[in-house]
């Protein structure tokens, strides 16, 4: 079950276990600004091939614009 | 949108998912730094400075005057044990009778912007006030910080486009 994060534990994930971040949101959104280090893989496109590029082994957080 | 993505995630096989709650809104909101072609707009969260003086429901005028004295500003903001802001006291509320508690005197329930607050129209409306600094809190009244307005209006002038680049 996927477990909800706030910014502090989101943190900790990013410095400590080296966790993926993936912007969900349309590819113009995330060109025009998203988080450092993050990949963008949109919730249409959501998609096996498209989650090669992760990897499976580390932590993987999922945010779009805010929590709705 | 991003629980939905964290589902799809876990069922694709990934272990461990994570959705971060409150998204790219709340990371700005912190003035944390992004990454894009833009356009960014400088927000108060981004220039709130968070060395302010505070005090406490109790504290008497002569407790605030010697942190408003220890401090570069003008004013101290009540706060409580949760560093939620109740008010603001400016030295010249300070009271003659130094030994009256700040609840008798401070101002209750000062204005505050939120840190996504854009900082243009803000400094503008600072401006047009004629308000030197506003006190930026989360939207459970949580304080962040204080705006100045001279550094919004400098940050916004070293930000705006140098017309010789067209």
């Amino acid at each position: 079950m996927p477990t909800n994060v706030g910014l502090d534990e989101l943190l900790r994930l990013l410095r400590e276990e080296d966790a993926q971040l993936v912007e969900v949101l349309p590819a113009r959104e995330f060109e025009e600004e998203h988080l450092p280090g993050a990949i963008n893989i949109n919730l249409k496109t959501l998609t096996p091939e498209a989650c090669e590029q992760l990897d499976p082994s580390r932590p993987v957080i999922v945010y779009c614009w805010d929590d709705l | 949108m991003s629980p939905r993505a964290a589902w799809q995630l876990e069922a694709l096989g990934f272990e461990r998912v994570y959705d971060f709650v409150g998204g790219k809104l709340a990371w700005l909101e912190q003035g944390l730094p992004t990454v894009g072609r833009g356009p960014h707009f400088a927000v108060a969260g981004e220039i709130a400075r968070p060395d302010v003086p505070t005090c406490h429901l109790g504290d008497t005028a002569e407790q605030i005057e010697r942190t408003i004295a220890a401090s570069e500003g003008s004013f101290c903001l009540v706060v409580n044990d949760e560093s939620i802001v109740l008010g603001r006291v400016r030295r010249r509320d300070l009271p003659e009778d130094r030994s009256r508690p700040v609840e008798s005197f401070m101002q209750w329930g000062p204005a505050t912007v939120r840190p996504r607050e854009t900082l243009k129209p803000l400094a503008e409306r600072m401006h047009g006030a004629g308000v030197a600094t506003i006190i930026v809190t989360e939207s459970d009244g949580r304080l962040v910080g204080v705006v100045h307005r001279d550094e919004a209006e400098r940050l916004l002038e070293e930000r705006s486009p140098d017309p010789s680049e067209d």
